[in-house]
């Protein structure tokens, strides 16, 4: 094990699980004998605003936030989101978005136009981008509602933990009638 | 050992049922909630929501005099409510360990303010510890009950956003069970605080203070980590962590205990290294202290004053003051892209009464919780916003500087929680001296804002067991006020009426709307009605509905150069009609 503490920004809006996501993640890390440290912002963001988790994970992890321009990981749930967070990336970073759009309030009002060219813009950037239809494959995994578990197969694959460990924290934070369902969307992400 | 990943407010709970606490008080506020939430996990602590902070300090004040370890937590203004009984409870003393948990809001994430607790602790006389993640949260609460019953004093605990809301390893301990009985016991001289009692404790208090700098000086919270002497840097909590990422060189004071400061501890520190910076959130709190000991230090000379600091922050201020290299990578130019702020939730029974405000040009006092998003364009409902319950009585205020034909357009806008915390005072006051001003309490039945907390007005405890459930009007009659109206938020056309008939009237009145919080669970208080289609043929284009900004409905621009027409996402839309009542050409159904 080396010392290097790997990044993970999770970013979307708020009330789309980003939170619950994080979660799993923490949880995972701690099972495969990593030290842990995540922090996000509750409150008054919830509301429908930009929200933005961290996760680290190493030996040992200092700061619960993830210094700018170091970020490992982009867990994006919204196209806007991810777009809107990556400066905090360092260049070889590794994004992996929901193909979802939220428009915000100015798009809804016809003020401002919600940009159509996102995905290719963040692919010229990062080279190692996944777009993932996580609505679409969750529903073939039998519940659009787990969309977020498909991004996290897919995260899942970005990252050296055995896969053990991702299944015995889904077991442990997702509820008993919602399991089944959720780990054939999490082996759908990250057969991706 | 049972590990367990938990954020600093579940560890500070996880700390109170491992100290043996008895009784816990709070009043809901961003980020301290979810302490309270988390401690009615352990069935052995009586855990309750109080009307407002002060009460909840008194609460627990009564468990901690009848001999009980009781807990009392809030967010940084909280302890405005709670300064009264905090300041004598300084001089009492405790029976029973008393720990006030304070978290606050450095960057205001969810707060008007951004007010730095400490000088709270220094202007009490009383300790204050800070923990650096959720292991010293759980630990520090622990520490925090010993110290309160060994020096005889409160003690607080203060976290901030990224403690609270931050989650770290923590290893679970037992819960202490050799702790003396709850009982009645006798002691006017220390309890009651008469000027003769209180000239006596107040030398004691000062005596406290002493021995507990003196304690700090040995105490392991405070501890030395000697690395390169060039330089050196005082610190505490969450900054600890980031000094920590950024100069993992540099040698460290870290302070589990901001006040009262260990002295010999910071000498000692000073005179092995070159250079000493301070590092701290807000205020020169630890800074203007060391100065005062005459060390040369370093810190807002640097650092700002205002908001928080994080890895990178740091990183650039050394950058600039010389004491880090310039970085090599220069970082991403942030884009101009659409902003997305916070807004009311789809189908919000606030949505539709702000909308009338606005058209009614109405003046709007407003207050602390949701709807302060009326603020927010296209609404752009909200004039003032200070505190909780200053609704009320800036608007007695401000109709009484006022012309008749201005005071006319003065309304107080207020949610039940916050109406129930510190409003009905200030209807108190506007009902006495007859205010001619127009109040809306807008009953959602629960505290929204801060994730949907039971209030004295909604049936229900913290434990969700049922409880007496204040009746709003009845209240409002009680305490003078002659014009009391309920009204449906969703029948824009009976609001309106009800808001202009009472808004002309030259007496104080109170309208107060009836439809609960859409997120409430549980208990079905909130039903969804028929969800609402646009229909593309009848659709002009005329963005009436968009006035609302509902995030369920959404423009759509025409491709072909004609006229867009509305959307109204059907994933989002709760049917609360109020876009339907708007629309002139029936176009949506």
């Amino acid at each position: 094990m080396n010392d290097k503490v790997t990044n993970i920004l999770l970013v979307g809006v708020g009330g789309q699980g980003t939170l619950l996501a994080s979660e799993i993640l923490s949880e995972t890390f701690m099972l495969a004998g990593f030290d842990v440290k995540k922090s996000e912002i509750h409150g008054m963001s919830q509301r429908g605003g930009s929200v933005v988790s961290h996760v680290r994970f190493g030996r040992q992890v200092a700061s619960p936030t993830v210094p700018e321009g170091e970020g490992d990981v982009l867990f994006g749930f919204e196209l806007l989101e991810a777009y809107r967070y990556l400066p905090l990336l360092h260049a070889g970073a590794k994004v992996v978005v929901n193909d979802y759009r939220i428009p915000p309030p100015s798009v809804l009002l016809g003020q401002e136009v919600y940009p159509d060219d996102l995905a290719d813009r963040i692919r010229s950037r990062f080279p190692d981008f996944l777009l993932v239809d996580g609505l679409h494959l969750a529903t073939d995994a039998g519940n659009p509602k787990a969309a977020n578990t498909v991004l996290l197969g897919a995260v899942s694959k970005r990252l050296e933990i055995a896969e053990e460990h991702w299944l015995a924290a889904l077991k442990k934070m997702v509820p008993a009638k919602a399991l089944e369902v959720n780990i054939r969307a999490f082996q759908m992400g990250r057969a991706l | 050992m049972d590990r367990a990943i938990l954020s600093g407010n579940e560890a500070i709970a996880r700390g109170a049922y491992e100290a043996g606490v008895k009784v816990a008080s709070a009043y809901p506020g961003t980020p301290s909630t979810e302490i309270l939430e988390n401690v009615i996990n352990y069935r052995e602590i009586d855990a309750s929501w109080a009307p407002n902070e002060k009460v909840a300090l008194e609460v627990a004040i009564g468990a901690s005099f009848g001999g009980a370890r009781a807990l009392a937590c809030m967010k940084h203004v909280g302890v405005n409510v709670a300064a009264d009984p905090l300041f004598t409870l300084s001089y009492t003393g405790v029976r029973g360990g008393l720990v006030l948990v304070v978290a606050d809001d450095p960057e205001m994430h969810s707060s008007q303010n951004e007010q730095d607790s400490r000088n709270y602790a220094k202007f009490a006389k009383i300790p204050m510890l800070e923990p650096a993640d959720s292991e010293e949260c759980k630990e520090f609460t622990r520490l925090a009950f010993d110290l309160s019953e060994k020096f005889d004093t409160p003690v607080m605990l203060r976290s901030v956003t990224r403690i609270s809301h931050g989650k770290s390893i923590v290893t679970l301990g037992e819960r202490v069970d050799n702790l003396p009985a709850p009982a009645l016991v006798k002691d006017a001289a220390k309890l009651v605080m008469l000027p003769g009692n209180a000239r006596v404790r107040h030398p004691k208090v000062e005596e406290r203070i002493v021995n507990l700098s003196d304690w700090a000086v040995t105490a392991t919270i405070n501890r030395s980590e000697m690395r390169s002497v060039e330089l050196g840097v005082i610190c505490s909590g969450v900054v600890y962590q980031y000094v920590r990422e950024i100069l993992p060189q540099a040698s460290i004071l870290k302070l589990g205990m901001v006040h009262p400061l260990p002295h010999d501890l910071i000498r000692d520190f000073a005179s092995k290294v070159k250079t000493l910076l301070v590092i701290e959130e807000l205020d020169p709190f630890i800074e203007e202290q060391v100065k005062a000991m005459g060390l040369p230090v370093i810190g807002k000379a640097l650092f700002s004053l205002c908001g928080e600091l994080s890895p990178g922050r740091i990183h650039s201020v050394l950058e600039q003051g010389g004491l880090l290299p310039k970085s090599v990578i220069a970082p991403i130019a942030a884009e101009k892209l659409p902003p997305r702020p916070p807004n009311m939730c789809p189908g919000c029974s606030h949505r539709g009464v702000f909308y009338l405000l606005n058209r009614l040009n109405a003046y709007v006092t407003g207050d602390i919780g949701c709807y302060t998003l009326g603020f927010l364009p296209p609404l752009n409902a909200m004039d003032t916003c200070v505190c909780m319950g200053a609704s009320i009585s800036t608007a007695s205020g401000i109709v009484r500087s006022l012309p008749r034909e201005e005071q006319q357009r003065v309304v107080a806008v207020i949610g039940d929680s916050t109406f129930m915390h510190t409003g009905v005072n200030s209807l108190m006051e506007m009902a006495w001296n007859q205010s001619p001003a127009t109040v809306l309490i807008l009953d959602n039945s629960i505290t929204a804002m801060t994730g949907r907390q039971e209030t004295p007005a909604s049936g229900f405890t913290l434990n969700g067991d049922p409880a007496p459930k204040i009746n709003i009007a009845e209240l409002c009659r009680a305490l003078g006020i002659k014009n009391v109206v309920t009204v449906d938020p969703y029948d824009l056309v009976a609001t309106r009426a009800v808001l202009e008939a009472e808004m002309q009237r030259p007496e104080p009145s109170v309208i107060i709307t009836n439809r609960p919080c859409c997120l409430i669970k549980g208990e079905c208080r909130f039903e969804k009605g028929k969800i609402l289609a646009v229909d593309q043929n009848k659709c002009t284009g005329c963005k009436a509905c968009l006035r609302l900004g509902c995030p369920a409905i959404e423009w759509q621009p025409s491709s072909d150069g004609k006229k867009g027409k509305t959307y109204i996402d059907p994933l989002l839309c709760t049917g609360c009609t109020v876009c339907q009542q708007l629309c002139k050409f029936d176009a949506i159904n």
